[in-house]
């Protein structure tokens, strides 16, 4: 117990130091505009082409990615001949509010990227607006973007860990765990026992296990990777509707091909129930096949979006009243939300590996009646 | 609105990575993690198991051990028992024994004593006779130096032969 | 900060979201109290079930999302 209060204490100092730090990169971006809470939440969770590190928006220190389109061949270059092109400036349709977007120099000369998404400059070289959303083409976008840097960075942080703890079972054989191993043994064990065995037929339940596995660490590592504010995290991979949908996807494809004649019979012709009801239900089931991944695919995403918004509008509290002092208020909830968001990390993990072993069970259950 | 509209570049990338730890993790990770998991319940099983048939083993070998003990104590005790007797027995024959050795022993030495007694009775009836018969001589022939002593001696001895 | 109106929708989704939870979370703790052996189960439908009621109420945070202007 004093070990946590310790610790929470701790964290709340260098919560403290952090929002003070934002503070005075945030006295200079008021010298330009004023600031918009709204603007800086969608453009945290939102995906990027550069890793912003520190200082303001535009000029500060950030990582540049690669960018990789496919228009009429392969077109790699920096994204740093974006930020650091040419910024146009065009008037909206608001009340005089004003549209910003970044034309590429050097080699990514013909295209501009606007909102994080590159578009390609029509004949008169700009984008043409109708409304807020340019209607210029736009080529195929594969760049190594922020979600993706950081989809690599913990797959590789998985795989370390993971080989790691394979690594010390095959050293040592059936002993009991040490180390890392101690620590992820138990939650592998949860996972095959408490997911996939409690949801799957008992027979099958093993084959299931490895992507049962696969998903519920993806998952967490991310989550966990998304609420740390800095380099190796930061990103908002698993609150990406992307990334979920990816995940949901698989989820339904391996529900659909494990499915056995007692699914498909549920669902085409219910058994039990008179004639016309068989009828009724058949729509109802075909879109229950879609709805429960669908379900899971915003699940997923609405938690971890939500709480990075959650998190960074009660920073926001600090910038939006002009004075430090509000931090007494914003970073206490901020770190309590923070606190509940590694809860809900691994929960959501949980959940959707469980809701995964639970769709699964019920297309490879046998007819018990 | 573009945040909630899937992206075909990370979902390309998404696609890529997320095959790829599946197939790494399950061949590299999960199998051996899983096995060795399996390898040690089944172990930690066998080992309980075998652990409670230990223990009935233990408790029939100790039924056994018991059984066993008791019969070695009555043996001991029997043995003990037969010992004692033997040992009394041999006591009380060895007392006996003694008596009667010492009985004859006793027996021998009175008898001896008796004949040593009569022998040495025997020698001084000798002596005595013998001494006697050195007076006699002695007093007979101061009693005989003269013929009238002889004459009376010879006188009185007839009268007692003739008393007799 | 959002649309007000889809503010209010997603305040609303919370209303109905926080009902339901409470009334889950109750009910478990019920459950458990009656029957401390299953506690273990009951906590897993419990947190799937609530899981199924954050799952709408995050349809609604979703609408919301839908008139944030970014």
């Amino acid at each position: 117990m004093q070990h946590l209060s310790k610790l929470s204490f701790f964290m709340r100092k260098v919560a403290v130091l952090l929002a003070f730090m934002g503070m005075s990169g945030f006295s200079f971006a008021n010298e330009e505009k004023e600031f918009n809470v709204s603007e800086m939440i969608m453009h945290h969770i939102k995906d990027a082409h550069e890793w912003h590190l520190f200082g303001s928006e535009h000029g500060g220190t950030s990582i540049y990615l690669p960018i990789i389109l496919m228009d009429q061949g392969l077109k790699t270059f920096s994204s740093k001949h974006f930020y650091h092109g040419e910024t146009v400036e065009v008037p909206s349709k608001d009340q005089g509010a004003s549209l910003h977007y970044m034309k590429g120099v050097g080699p990514a000369a013909g295209y501009a990227l606007y909102h994080e998404e590159i578009y390609k400059l029509n004949a008169s070289g700009e984008l043409h607006f109708d409304g807020e959303h340019p209607h210029n083409a736009q080529p195929m976008d594969f760049s190594i973007t922020k979600n993706v840097m950081s989809l690599l960075m913990g797959a590789f942080l998985i795989l370390i860990v993971m080989f790691s703890v394979a690594k010390f079972y095959r050293k040592n054989g059936a002993v009991a765990p040490k180390g890392i191993a101690k620590f992820l043994e138990p939650i592998i064990v949860m996972v095959r026992d408490d997911i996939a065995k409690a949801n799957i037929d008992e027979h099958k339940y093993e084959k299931y296990v490895p992507y049962l596995l696969t998903i519920f660490f993806f998952i967490w590592f991310n989550n966990m990777l998304g609420l740390i504010p800095f380099l190796p995290g930061g990103a908002n991979l698993t609150g990406n509707i992307t990334v979920t949908l990816f995940l949901a996807v698989c989820t339904l494809l391996v529900t659909l091909f494990s499915g056995n004649k007692n699914y498909w019979g549920h669902i085409f012709w219910m058994p039990g129930v008179p004639v016309p009801m068989k009828f009724f239900m058949m729509p109802i089931e075909i879109i229950g096949i879609f709805t429960k991944p669908f379900a899971l695919m915003i699940r997923l995403f609405a938690n971890i979006t939500a709480g990075h918004i959650i998190v960074l509008a009660l920073i926001s509290i600090i910038f939006v009243n002009k004075n430090p002092g509000w931090a007494g208020l914003s970073v206490p909830m901020a770190l309590f939300i923070s606190i509940l968001e590694v809860l809900v990390a691994f929960l959501q993990g949980f959940l959707f590996a469980m809701l995964s072993a639970l769709f699964i069970g019920a297309a490879v259950e046998e007819a018990h009646h | 609105m573009d945040l909630i509209l899937p992206d075909l570049g990370l979902l390309f990338w998404t696609g890529i990575v997320f095959c790829c730890l599946l197939f790494l993790l399950a061949k590299f990770a999960w199998k051996p993690i899983l096995n060795a998991v399996n390898a040690r319940e089944q172990k930690i099983s066998e080992a309980l198991e075998l652990a409670v048939k230990t223990q009935a083993e233990m408790k029939a070998l100790k039924a056994e051990n018991d059984q066993i003990l008791k019969e070695a104590r009555a043996e001991r005790d029997s043995i003990l028992k037969e010992a004692k007797d033997a040992a009394n027995h041999m006591i009380e024959d060895a007392k006996t024994k003694s008596k009667v050795e010492a009985q004859k022993i006793v027996d021998a030495a009175r008898l001896n004593i008796n004949s040593e007694k009569a022998a040495a009775i025997a020698e001084i009836k000798t002596h005595v006779a013998t001494l006697a018969i050195e007076i006699a001589e002695k007093v007979v022939r101061g009693e005989l130096a003269s013929d009238e002593k002889q004459k009376a001696l010879a006188e009185k001895l007839a009268g007692d032969i003739q008393m007799n | 900060m959002f649309g007000s109106i889809a503010a209010i929708g997603a305040g609303l989704a919370v209303l109905g979201a926080g009902l339901g939870i409470g009334r889950i979370g109750g009910s478990a703790v019920e459950g458990i109290a009656r029957n401390p052996e299953a506690s273990g189960k009951i906590q897993t439908a419990m947190i799937i079930a609530a899981a199924l009621i954050e799952g709408v109420a995050l349809f609604g945070v979703v609408v919301g999302l839908l008139g944030a202007k970014a």
